[in-house]
C-alpha cells in the first residue's frame, strides 16, 4: 500500500506550520539562563527548612507527595495493565524448548561481564536509592538500577538463572507492598495530627543519611514498587519472547 | 529575545519534536511508533530543563555545596522526573499491545492493521 502525494504535502505543511509557530513562541521566552525563578527559590528554601539536601527529592516526596503518589499509581496501574496484556492466554501454550537450549550465541567476554557487574550494579542501585535524600537520585532511578541490574544475570547466564533470581510471586506482593507502603506512609501523618502526606519525622541535619524525615522513607517504598513493577514487566516480555507459544488469530 | 544562540537550545527541543512525529506519521512499524513516541517525549525533557536553566548554576543538591550558592531550578527537573515515570509506564503498556497485535493480527505495520468492523465482517 502506497502512501498518497497528497497525505505527504500535508504533513510536510503541518510539520513547517508546527515548526514556524513553535520558533515564534520560542522567540517571545525570556533570556536563556537569566530567568527569576520564584518557585524554585522557595523550593530550595523549603528543602533547607526541612533538611533535605536533594532538592529534587524533596519536591517529589515532600512538596508535591501528593502528585508523586499519583504518579506511582500511574506507574503500578500501567505496569498492571502490561501484565495482563502479557498473559499467557487460553490458545497459547509454554514451551521451555529454548530454554533447555540456552543462548550459546552470547560472546563469552559478555558472559563475564555480566558476572563481574551484577554484584556492582545492584549495590550501587541499593545505594541510590538509600541516598535519595542527600543525593542525585532516589527511589525511581534507584528502582530502575536495581531492576535492570538483576537482569544482567540473562546476560551472564541464561534465562533459567534470572528465572532462580527472580521468584516472579515475591515480586507480585513486593510492588503491592510498595505501592500501599507510599499511602501507608502519608497516612502515618494523620496519626500525629498532621495533614496527609506530611514530613512528620525528625528531619536530622542538612547531609546526613537519616536527615529529611519522611522523604528517604518515601524513597524507599517508591524504589520497592519500581523495582517489582520493571521486574515484573520485563519478565512478562520475556516470557513472551522465549515460552510462550501458539495461539494467534491466524 | 534578540539574542540568536539563546533561542537555538529551544530549537533543538522543536525540532526533536517534529523529528518524531515525523518519525511516527511515516513509520511501518508500531515498535517504531513506540521508540519515535519516546523522541517527541524526551524533547519536553529538553524544553523543561531549559526553563530550568540559571546561568552559572549547579545541580540543586546540597550535599557538598553551601546553601546559597546558585542552583537550577528543582521543581521543573521533579517534573521532568515525572514525565520520564509515565513515559516509560507508556512505552511499556504499548509495547505489550504491540505484542498482542503482533500475535492476533501477523503485522505490526500501520498500514495493514485491520479495524474491528474487518474483523467483524470476516
Amino acid at each position: 500500500m502506497s502512501r498518497r502525494p497528497a497525505s505527504r504535502v500535508l504533513s510536510l505543511v503541518g510539520g513547517v506550520g508546527a515548526f514556524v509557530l513553535l520558533l515564534a513562541a520560542f522567540v517571545q521566552l525570556p533570556d536563556l539562563g537569566h530567568v527569576t525563578h520564584p518557585y524554585g527559590t522557595r523550593a530550595v528554601q523549603a528543602a533547607l527548612g526541612r533538611d533535605t539536601a536533594n532538592v529534587v527529592s524533596s519536591v517529589n516526596f515532600d512538596q508535591r507527595a501528593f502528585d508523586t503518589m499519583g504518579e506511582e499509581f500511574v506507574l503500578f496501574a500501567a505496569a498492571v495493565s502490561a501484565i495482563l496484556l502479557l498473559r499467557r492466554f487460553h490458545d497459547e501454550e509454554e514451551d521451555a524448548y529454548e530454554l533447555r537450549v540456552g543462548h550459546h550465541d552470547v560472546w563469552s567476554a559478555v558472559n563475564l561481564a555480566g558476572f563481574a557487574l551484577l554484584a556492582p550494579t545492584i549495590m550501587v542501585g541499593f545505594y541510590v536509592v538509600a541516598h535519595g535524600a542527600v543525593s542525585p537520585g532516589g527511589g525511581f532511578q534507584g528502582g530502575a538500577l536495581l531492576a535492570t541490574g538483576l537482569h544482567l544475570a540473562y546476560l551472564a547466564g541464561d534465562y533459567r538463572v534470572l528465572r532462580r533470581l527472580r521468584p516472579v510471586a515475591v515480586f507480585d506482593a513486593a510492588e503491592a507492598v510498595g505501592a500501599a507502603g507510599f499511602v501507608l506512609l502519608g497516612l502515618s501523618a494523620l496519626l500525629v495530627g498532621e495533614p496527609f502526606l506530611t514530613n512528620w519525622l525528625p528531619t536530622g541535619s542538612l547531609g546526613d543519611l537519616a536527615s529529611a524525615g519522611t522523604v528517604e522513607l518515601f524513597n524507599v517504598a517508591v524504589g520497592m514498587e519500581v523495582a517489582s513493577a520493571l521486574i515484573l514487566l520485563l519478565a512478562k516480555f520475556l516470557d513472551q519472547a522465549l515460552v510462550v507459544r501458539g495461539g494467534g488469530g491466524e | 529575545m534578540s539574542d540568536v544562540l539563546g533561542v537555538l537550545p529551544y530549537v533543538v527541543a522543536a525540532w526533536i519534536l517534529l523529528i518524531g512525529c515525523y518519525g511516527i506519521a511515516t513509520s511501518r512499524s508500531f515498535i517504531h511508533v513506540v521508540a519515535c513516541l519516546s523522541v517527541v517525549q524526551s524533547s519536553t525533557y529538553l524544553l523543561l530543563l531549559l526553563i530550568g536553566w540559571q546561568t552559572n548554576g549547579t545541580a540543586p543538591v546540597f550535599a557538598d555545596i553551601e546553601p546559597g550558592v546558585p542552583v537550577v531550578d528543582p521543581v521543573v527537573q521533579a517534573l521532568t522526573l515525572t514525565d520520564i515515570v509515565v513515559g516509560g509506564a507508556v512505552t511499556a503498556l504499548l509495547l505489550a499491545l504491540t505484542v498482542q497485535l503482533a500475535k492476533r493480527q501477523g503485522s505490526i505495520d500501520p498500514e495493514q492493521i485491520r479495524s474491528l468492523e474487518e474483523e467483524l465482517e470476516e
